[in-house]
């Protein structure tokens, strides 16, 4: 606890963040209103003392649906990232580690990825495989997958001349064993970092996914969908694409806050 | 293709690509008009093009021996006069007197033959045309239509535009035409040019000098340029977009955009092959709240499959057909077995927000009576592949167009037709559609077609939801716009106060 009276950047993130989980959580179960009942009497409200952040064009309760689009926004993403983290990290440690011409084919098939923006990719890849949350699950996992395959690589690479790699080699233990037990723990620290910010590169990832319509599917709220859907209504009721927008920004900040801190811890 | 323009849904009205903006120098000066367009040109070959967005601003170029008014009639154009057979199996056109194209030449009686038939070859023996048997000349100056089989509506079909025999696609951006206004330059995905045909046959039109039609796929950006003065006139507005405007500079015109836009059943599919599910949730379905939420309350609600605006076939009465009444939509679950609901999904094309927003309402309303429904929106391409001609899909809302003939709106319910997508099947409509067809007084005709009307009512064949409201935004200095029930955006008759 002291320490966290120190490190300012950690203790503010874990209490953004941790608000917008409890929000979130709490969304799962209750909502202060339906996020679906429509009311045409309450169409476009303005921010008040029973509607908070107001209502949408279809008369639904924003401060509901941001309470369901921060739990999905939040889901999405850090399923996202962990699956890219795990496979990615599998797959960068083991071209690392084996080199040669294996090594070149993975991070040749990494450039590639690379080159495509992601979420062009993730577009196609949605239209092959329909929308859906697993799908875009799925398709931005895969996107996140060569940036850390590349990281897994280059902290492998930087470790593998290493005394204690080479002296476990001799003692010939078996190669899976000298990459998870030996060398990953040692990489941890800079994946997790950029993890962080993989996680704020997810949100917004499906944020725009959703925006385009081929996110998540209506009428679940997702934070880049709500925000889709006030694009027609800046004017009349910016609240409408204010709220969720500034979700996001929260969300996003308490996640960097967080990286950040541990960084520190790091070093 | 054909399929695309008879069906066509409104693929660019809102595209999520925002426009680089403000491009090219605008001529809002002198006695010119810049028109906004939601959708790039597809083609600048009238014969070719399927995009209604680009039949409404080729309207302006090209004309066939008949062209549709404001009101729905047909008026002679290259034509000057024409005659129907009394058994419907032929039609006599007289070319008129001193026609002449944009560039002078005068319009020949082989044009019009060439033209018609090449019309005809595009669109393929399964279109209207396969009743097209000859078209010959009579005469100096006469053109024999003849048809295989007695169809009193193909004369609508005559509007297709009349193109000079020499005309070479290959070598030639567009024909020659004989429109009110000659075309200028193309530039794709910026704009098209046209500018006053001196030698156009009606006196005094066209009263501007040249027209600009600007391509702005983002009605949010539409909205901007008109603020700023770039655009004169914009359609396909909401009534929010439309709140956003200069009101001094801008007035809003309110017409319909002549599409059936609703929720169309796979009536194939388990449980729509049952008439009662169809008929439960045409009761659960709360068409005024789709529209009041949003279109502010101005479509037009109907009840069948055919526009209001086709006033002489429209059957008011059953726009009451089915108000909405839950209890009544829970009972007719219960007698088809559904008392606990079921769970079906609507696939909706993603690049028109309206249709979205349709889906959302419709799904609440069905979540009161008990029915999960799942929307799943997918881009337009795969909607076509799927819904439209592989027709695997359950429900999807999409709006449906069609042309002055009231058969068109019709056509596409006969068990066989090739673009029935919601495999709708009944022998008593088959039937009456073939007798509508053939019948040549008109109002044995209306009978026939409210007929039809009534059956697609009884049936539920589909959840026909509304003709929504089409708010135009024109510079308040312009004057003389007016609605057609057809794609068309006449340029001709707008003037400078």
């Amino acid at each position: 606890m002291k320490y966290l009276k120190k490190n300012k950047s950690l203790l503010i993130g874990l209490i953004i963040t941790g608000i917008v989980l409890a929000l979130a959580l709490i969304g799962l179960f209750w909502t202060p209103y339906s996020t679906t009942e429509m009311s045409t009497t309450y169409k476009l409200s303005p921010p008040s003392a029973a509607h908070w952040f107001g209502t949408d064009n279809y008369g639904r309760d924003i401060f509901s649906r941001i309470m369901q689009g921060m739990g999905t926004t939040f889901i999405v993403s850090i399923t996202t990232v962990v699956f890219g983290m795990i496979v990615g990290t599998v797959i960068g440690m083991v071209a690392g580690y084996v080199g040669g011409w294996f090594d070149e084919v993975i991070m040749r098939i990494n450039d590639v990825l690379n080159a495509f923006p992601s979420v062009l990719l993730a577009l196609v890849f949605v239209s092959f495989m329909g929308t859906g949350l697993l799908n875009i699950i799925l398709a931005l996992g895969i996107l996140f997958i060569p940036s850390f395959a590349r990281i897994a690589r280059s902290e492998m690479l930087r470790l593998k001349s290493l005394q204690f790699v080479q002296s476990a080699q001799l003692s010939k233990a078996k190669h899976a064993r000298i990459i998870f037990a030996h060398i990953l723990p040692n990489a941890l620290a800079t994946i997790f970092a950029s993890a962080a910010v993989g996680f704020n590169n997810a949100v917004l990832a499906e944020a725009s996914l959703s925006y385009l319509g081929l996110g998540v599917q209506p009428p679940t709220a997702s934070l880049g969908r709500m925000i889709s859907e006030a694009g027609s209504y800046l004017v009349q009721a910016p609240w409408f694409a204010i709220a969720p927008g500034v979700a996001i920004i929260i969300l996003v900040m308490g996640i960097t806050l967080i990286s950040e801190g541990l960084t520190k811890i790091e070093q | 293709m054909k399929k695309i323009s008879a069906f066509f849904v409104l693929i660019a009205i809102v595209m999520t690509a925002v426009l680089s903006a403000c491009g090219g120098a605008s001529k809002t000066g002198g006695n010119s008009v810049v028109v906004g367009i939601s959708q790039d040109l597809d083609s600048l070959d009238p014969h070719n093009s399927v995009y209604a967005g680009t039949r409404e601003v080729l309207f302006n170029l090209y004309e066939g021996l008949v062209k549709p008014t404001s009101s729905g009639a047909i008026e002679p154009a290259v034509a000057s006069d024409f005659e129907v057979a009394e058994d419907a199996k032929s039609i006599l056109f007289t070319l008129r007197d001193g026609i002449k194209y944009w560039d002078g030449t005068a319009v020949t009686v082989e044009d019009v033959i060439f033209s018609v038939n090449r019309y005809a070859d595009i669109q393929g023996s399964e279109s209207a045309f396969s009743v097209l048997k000859s078209v010959e000349a009579q005469g100096e100056n006469q053109i024999l239509v003849t048809l295989s089989e007695a169809n009193s509506e193909f004369i609508y079909q005559l509007t297709c535009a009349i193109i000079p025999a020499s005309f070479d696609a290959e070598k030639e951006e567009c024909p020659q035409g004989t429109g009110p206004f000659k075309f200028v330059s193309y530039a794709a995905g910026e704009s098209l040019e046209v500018e006053k045909n001196e030698n156009y046959w009606k006196e005094g039109f066209p009263y501007l000098d040249a027209v600009t039609f600007k391509i702005v796929t983002d009605a949010d950006t539409a909205i901007l340029q008109l603020n700023s003065g770039t655009l004169d006139i914009y359609q396909y507005l909401t009534s929010d977009q439309a709140a956003a405007l200069d009101s001094e500079k801008f007035n809003i015109q309110v017409g319909n955009v002549n599409y059936v836009q609703g929720m169309f059943l796979n009536n194939a599919a388990e449980p729509f092959n049952d008439v009662k599910v169809r008929q439960a949730i045409y009761y659960a379905v709360d068409r005024h709240q789709i529209s009041d939420m949003l279109f502010d309350g101005k479509s037009h609600i109907i009840g069948t499959h055919l526009i209001p605006a086709m006033s002489a076939y429209y059957d008011e009465s059953l726009e009451k057909a089915y108000e909405t009444n839950a209890d009544k939509a829970k009972e007719l679950l219960k007698e088809a077995g559904y008392e606990n609901g079921f769970e079906f999904t609507i696939t909706v094309p993603n690049n028109y927000a309206p249709h979205e927003g349709t889906a959302q309402i419709i799904a609440e309303n069905l979540a009161a009576v008990g029915i999960k429904a799942n929307i799943e929106l997918v881009e337009f391409t795969t909607w076509y592949s799927d819904v439209y001609v592989d027709r695997k899909y359950e429900a999807t809302v999409v709006a449906v167009d069609g042309t002055l003939a009231p058969s068109s709106w019709f056509s596409k319910f006969v068990t066989t037709a090739g673009n029935n997508f919601i495999n709708y099947n009944n022998a008593e409509y088959d039937q009456v559609y073939s007798a509508a067809l053939a019948e040549t007084d008109l109002d044995a005709k209306v009978g026939y077609y409210k007929q039809l009307q009534k059956i697609l009512s009884d049936d539920a064949a589909s959840i026909f939801c509304q003709d929504p409201s089409n708010l135009l935004a024109i510079n308040s200095k312009l004057e003389g716009y007016e609605f057609y029930p057809v794609s068309a955006q006449d340029m001709s008759i707008v003037k400078y106060k």
